[in-house]
């Protein structure tokens, strides 16, 4: 069995590993890093429970082989708090508005919500509903998690000088 | 839903592709952006013995306007299609269009390239480019040859690509002028695959007349109804006019019945976007004659 050397920044910190290349990056952050904050949910591109933030950019982790992260800068869901001992204003508001009830959908959707909120800092209802089209919640209805979303958006502009 | 064993290539240049390619033939898949290969590996419905990854051939990716021509390498973005500056500026019925593909982190890492190699029935891009009269360049290591999108497409998830083929380049000729457009589809929840969807082109001649008509419609591949274009040729814009077309290009298309919809929803559906496409592509084309002669 071949296998082929992986180094990649994960949320600033140098992770290696060696794979084999049908290893999906999601087995390979959760199983061989032990980063199990982004889940497995359906492994075909539909739930958005393994996304993470991949160069900048949003990407389902479970339709990524680990090979091809090679050299690549990742974001996941245990790098979005300032520090250990805070929370980002997202967490903080799913955690106060319920935005969040068995909480398997969350870390996909708080990558989400972070892009959203980088590229469209006060962004409208339609735009928070089209954005969180590509993660599957089945316990709130999607009602608290917009909720969430706009009320850290003026929490996170308020705070901007 | 892991995939099956293979050996991975990443090659950093096209010839190195093109000759992996030759040597590994129908042993080895070339991906891309891996949205739909990637789902087909999990589920194991393929098992390719070789993966060509492209993405770390820089040739490949790129997106620009060259004396009028949009050209793609098969390796562009969904995403950056869709936010391209130039591209919402003359081919705005592309950025409509890749705006339906999946969802965000899809489009991020989807390719133009590899949704149109790939030839999904419902996908979007097929169905503008064949709207779009645009066309393909497929290389392999000895030959390269162009294919018009609108001859490319054979069937479900079957095009005129031969296994050592790569597509490497799309061009797309500038809308005729004055040309209104609309991409029109129907889904359960947006991001989800087609039912049915319509993509059109107008132009009206001085008078308000149809100078000419486009309408593409998805099908077990994406179908020109070249009919129907034939038919509005000349004629003054109306709703009856345009249902009448509608109903001609959607009438004797083939269409599969599956566990979303029936043959028959999806053909009536395609009749209604076909309408709705000519009806907005016609008023945009008549702000954009009214528009030019002020």
């Amino acid at each position: 069995m071949s296998t082929r050397p992986v180094r990649l920044t994960i949320n600033g910190r140098e992770y290696a590993g060696q794979v084999e290349p049908r290893k999906l990056l999601t087995d390979f952050l959760r199983d061989d890093l032990g980063l199990t904050g982004t889940h497995v949910g359906c492994e075909h591109g539909v739930c958005g429970a393994c996304t993470i933030s991949l160069n900048g950019e949003l990407v389902r982790s479970c339709l990524l082989f680990a090979v091809q992260a090679n050299g690549a800068e990742l974001k996941t869901v245990e790098g979005i708090a300032p520090s250990p001992t805070e929370l980002h204003p997202l967490q903080e508001k799913f955690w106060e508005l319920h935005g969040l009830q068995c909480g398997f959908c969350t870390p996909g959707i708080l990558l989400t919500a972070e892009a959203l909120l980088n590229e469209i800092p006060n962004p409208s209802e339609t735009e928070i509903r089209e954005w969180l089209s590509g993660n599957l919640c089945r316990c709130t209805g999607y009602q608290n998690i917009v909720a969430a979303i706009q009320e850290a958006a003026k929490t996170i502009n308020n705070a901007k000088p | 839903m892991k995939p099956a064993k293979f050996d991975y290539h990443d090659p950093r240049t096209l010839d190195e592709a093109l000759s992996l390619l030759a040597q590994l033939g129908d042993q080895a898949r070339p991906l891309a952006g891996g949205q739909s290969l990637v789902p087909l590996m999990n589920f194991r419905l393929i098992r390719p013995a070789h993966l060509i990854d492209l993405n770390g051939v820089a040739e490949l990716s790129y997106l620009k306007m060259d004396n009028g021509t949009l050209r793609l390498g098969a390796t562009a973005r969904q995403r950056e299609l869709e936010r391209a500056a130039i591209v919402a500026q003359h081919w705005p019925l592309l950025c409509e269009a890749a705006s339906y593909i999946g969802h965000v982190q899809i489009r991020n890492r989807g390719t133009v390239g590899g949704s149109l190699a790939h030839a999904f029935p419902s996908a979007e891009l097929p169905v503008a480019m064949v709207t779009l009269d645009a066309s393909f360049a497929l290389r392999s290591k000895t030959r390269e040859r162009r294919a018009r999108a609108e001859d490319f497409f054979l069937s479900y998830m079957t095009t005129t690509l031969q296994p050592d083929e790569l597509l490497t380049e799309i061009s797309v000729p500038a809308p005729p002028a004055k040309s209104g457009w609309s991409y029109q589809e129907v889904s359960c929840r947006h991001g989800d695959f087609a039912l049915a969807g319509a993509a059109s082109l107008v132009a009206l001649d001085a008078n308000g007349a149809i100078q000419h008509a486009r309408l593409t419609l998805t099908g077990a591949t994406p179908i020109r109804a070249h009919q129907a274009e034939e038919f509005l040729r000349g004629e003054r814009p109306s709703e009856t006019l345009f249902r009448d077309a509608a109903q001609r290009a959607a009438e004797n298309l083939e269409q599969d019945s599956d566990i979303h919809a029936s043959a028959e929803y999806r053909r009536e559906a395609c009749a209604v976007l076909a309408r709705r496409a000519f009806m907005q592509a016609a008023a945009r084309a008549a702000q954009q004659t009214r528009g030019k002669a002020q």
